[in-house]
């Protein structure tokens, strides 16, 4: 999801990466089928600031190359 | 009978609102995700029954990744509390009922406290209750901790069940899993129940060792035929689902929650719709303003607290203590025909070792109050969110600007801060670097020095030391992320927590809370010091009182380390021994030249020090005191505060042998460099 833009609807096919980063992200919700709204860039152009099951969460974009979306509409 | 009742739940789900609520003992509130790190008690207030209550850190899950998480699920385990109290932030309901999945495998009864209730009703949505417990198969009890709603009843309930347990009912419980995993949990767990005796609840145990978790793994030392049982499983489900056996757990819980979610919640408004918060948002963390209304944010807190008000309170103090007590205690000890050694002992020793701490409590107070409305306003994780990529060049990650931002303040509650970062490297190189970023306590050395021999460029001379810190600060981040900090910096996926305004209440007790702190280090270590200083300056080597500080124990001790200051441009005894008592408290500098000039206890402003330092000192000479000042080894406050979040002596001794070494290279630079250029 490196490629999505703020506004971008998503829905998370799969959560690539190991370790403990990818526990993490699964710990807040990053998971298969969950929907996610891109809210914004952060002023410096990394992290993503996201909409994910009700809240805010942010992540770097190297992280965000590890999740498989498919996008919803625009 | 006694109970113990433990509170566990996500960061900012208000769960240390209801703890203060429940047992009515004042704590830290905030809204920085991971703000409760230590077990906290307290008794629960208005029940004749003896209810203990615990205060776990607040955790997103049970995963053993990090300090936190690995001491509530510790607790929980061996400790046995009667009951859990899981606090749900009923506004974001979903994530934190990740963390209820698994505690409900932990076998402990678990009472679910649907907090924030106002908030979410606030917002038009709903929640079908009786549902819901059907659903998770636990108690859930509606409450809304800020406005004391709802927690009689949780303790009622959590009482209950407590008794009920006593008496040997059990408590029930749920299908998380598709079919086929809990088919194979099952399998599983007949193998590993007969190893485990009183060490794991069997579902939790099962579903770790298939996960692979390190630490349950290691504790249960699986036998051969085990271990390959559980190989073989976690292969067929790894291969069925096409996924780690982490990830598909993580899935399923998810997933679970997404149908309970989908029955008992209603919402009114569509996904990502724009709240008051996300409107905040926008323009505070907006792709152009956002930098420049946080460094004008950070103007304004600093002008207030250094600026007219800080400095107004600290003459203020400093008069009362050192002028009208000091003037008080004196006249009353000669009254009483003391001797000459007990008034120097008291006046010159205690009374002003004190009062050098004490006329900074406001200050320090008034940026405590602001740093508490940033945080708990929700402001300090968007600030963390716009800073990670800066960090980052330096190894380190968004979650480091905290501490960083209130090493400015004082680094004691700084290196504490550092205790909501994950990973233990960047937490280590944080704390070596957050002194760096120069304390307030510094300020006065940097006025003195500024104001006799800057003049016409005091703030100027000033603001370059801070910036000195700063680049200092990166410069160290880089070199030890090259050299002993190697490998990635800390992942940065953080809770952007939606913006709340503060309760006054919560600011005082936020504030409170770090400044006692503070007091404390001025009556205990600061006090004892101060004695110890005087006691110095006072006697010489064979205990006689001596007439001049020259001839004392401090004056010998100066003039043997001197001549390792010499090549920085003050080798000076005084300077040494000045340095030295820094080491109680960085604003001692001062007072301590004072007395060493023969001036007796005088403040930064005052001109007849000013005078006698222009005896011995050049501005360069000045410039590279004050360097030395800035960036060798914190005060001793700092130096324990060190101690106990590395955990190490090796750790804590090379921090301040990193600090004290830079110093020194970076002060001889200075002089040397000066030296060329022409300057000195």
């Amino acid at each position: 999801m490196k490629e999505c833009r703020p506004g971008d609807k998503v829905v998370i096919v799969r959560v690539c990466g190991e370790g403990p980063v990818k526990r993490r992200l699964m710990d807040m919700g990053v998971t298969r089928g969950a929907e996610i709204l891109v809210r914004k860039v952060a002023p410096m152009g990394d992290p993503i600031e996201v909409n994910i099951r009700g809240y805010e969460l942010t992540f770097r974009k190297a992280d965000a190359s590890n999740i498989m979306i498919q996008k919803l509409e625009s | 009978m006694a109970f113990r009742f433990a509170l566990v739940g996500n960061p900012n789900c208000g769960k240390t609102t209801m703890f203060n609520e429940v047992t009515g003992s004042t704590q830290h509130v905030g809204n920085w995700p991971g703000v409760t790190v230590e077990k906290k008690e307290g008794k629960a207030r208005r029940f004749k029954e003896d209810i203990k209550v615990i205060d776990l850190p607040g955790i997103y899950s049970l995963s053993p990744y990090s300090l936190e998480e690995i001491i509530s699920r510790n607790y929980i385990l061996e400790e046995k509390p009667d009951v859990v109290i899981n606090i749900v932030d009923a506004t974001n309901i979903e994530r934190n009922l990740y963390l209820t999945t698994q505690l409900i495998e932990l076998g402990i009864p678990v009472v679910v406290a649907l907090n924030m209730m106002d908030a979410l009703e606030a917002r038009g949505d709903q929640i079908d209750i009786p549902r819901l417990e059907k659903q998770l198969g636990v108690p859930v009890i509606p409450t809304s901790a800020n406005k004391a709603q709802g927690t009689k009843e949780l303790i009622e309930k959590s009482l209950q069940l407590a008794q009920c347990v006593a008496s040997g009912q059990l408590a029930g419980s749920i299908t998380l899993f598709e079919e086929k995993i809990e088919k194979s949990l099952e399998e599983l767990s007949e193998l590993i129940t007969p190893m485990l005796g009183q060490m794991y609840p069997p579902r939790f145990a099962t579903v770790k060792l298939l996960e692979g978790d390190e630490i349950v793994t290691a504790n249960i030392k699986p036998n051969r035929e085990l271990i390959d049982a559980i190989c073989e499983i976690r292969g067929q489900l790894e291969q069925e689902y096409d996924n780690d056996m982490e990830t598909i757990v993580a899935d399923q819980r998810y997933q679970f929650i997404s149908k309970v979610v989908s029955k008992s919640v209603k919402k009114k408004l569509s996904v990502g719709g724009l709240t008051v918060s996300d409107k905040m948002d926008k323009i505070l963390t907006h792709r152009i303003f956002a930098i420049p209304l946080f460094l004008l944010i950070m103007y304004v807190v600093f002008t207030i607290t250094f600026g007219f008000i800080g400095t107004f309170t600290i003459d203020y103090i400093d008069h009362l203590i050192n002028v009208t007590l000091a003037d008080a205690v004196s006249t009353l000890l000669h009254d009483a025909g003391a001797a000459a050694w007990l008034d120097s002992l008291i006046v010159g020793g205690m009374i002003a070792g004190l009062g050098s701490i004490l006329v900074f409590v406001p200050q320090i107070m008034i940026l405590f109050f602001f740093l508490a409305i940033l945080e708990d306003s929700g402001y300090m994780s968007r600030a963390a969110f716009m800073m990670d990529r800066l960090l980052r060049k330096i190894g380190l990650s968004g979650k480091s600007f905290i501490p960083m931002i209130m090493g400015i303040g004082c680094s004691v509650p700084a290196i504490m801060a550092t205790r909501t970062l994950e990973n233990e490297k960047d937490r280590r190189l944080t704390i070596i670097l957050t002194p760096f970023m120069s304390c307030g306590a510094r300020l006065p050395v940097y006025a003195l020095f500024a104001a006799a021999f800057f003049a016409n460029a005091q703030s100027l001379v000033i603001f370059s030391l801070y910036l000195l810190g700063m680049v200092i600060a990166i410069v160290s981040g880089i070199l030890l992320r090259k050299t002993l900090f190697k490998g990635e910096a800390e992942a940065f996926v953080m809770e952007l927590p939606p913006y709340r305004i503060p309760t006054f209440k919560g600011l005082m007790i936020h504030m409170w809370d770090r400044g006692k702190g503070f007091i404390k280090k001025a009556g205990t270590v600061i006090f004892a010091a101060s004695v110890i200083i005087w006691f110095g300056q006072t006697f010489d080597f064979s205990l006689h009182m001596v007439e001049e500080v020259s001839s004392s124990i401090f004056g010998a001790v100066g003039t043997f380390i001197s001549p390792f200051f010499a090549p920085l441009g003050f080798g000076d005894w005084r300077s040494s021994v000045a340095l030295l008592t820094g080491f109680v408290a960085k604003e001692a500098v001062v007072a301590t030249m004072g007395i060493l000039n023969n001036l007796g206890e005088v403040g930064e402003g005052s001109v007849e020090l000013m005078a006698s330092l222009q005896t011995y000192f050049t501005p360069l000479k000045a410039y590279a005191f004050m360097t030395f000042t800035l960036l060798y080894m914190p005060c001793i406050a700092a130096f324990a505060a060190i101690k106990r979040e590395m955990n190490s002596w090796k750790w804590t001794l090379f921090t301040v042998g990193y600090q004290t070494a830079t110093a020194w290279i970076v002060s001889i630079i200075v002089y040397q460099g000066g030296k060329l250029l022409g300057l000195g």
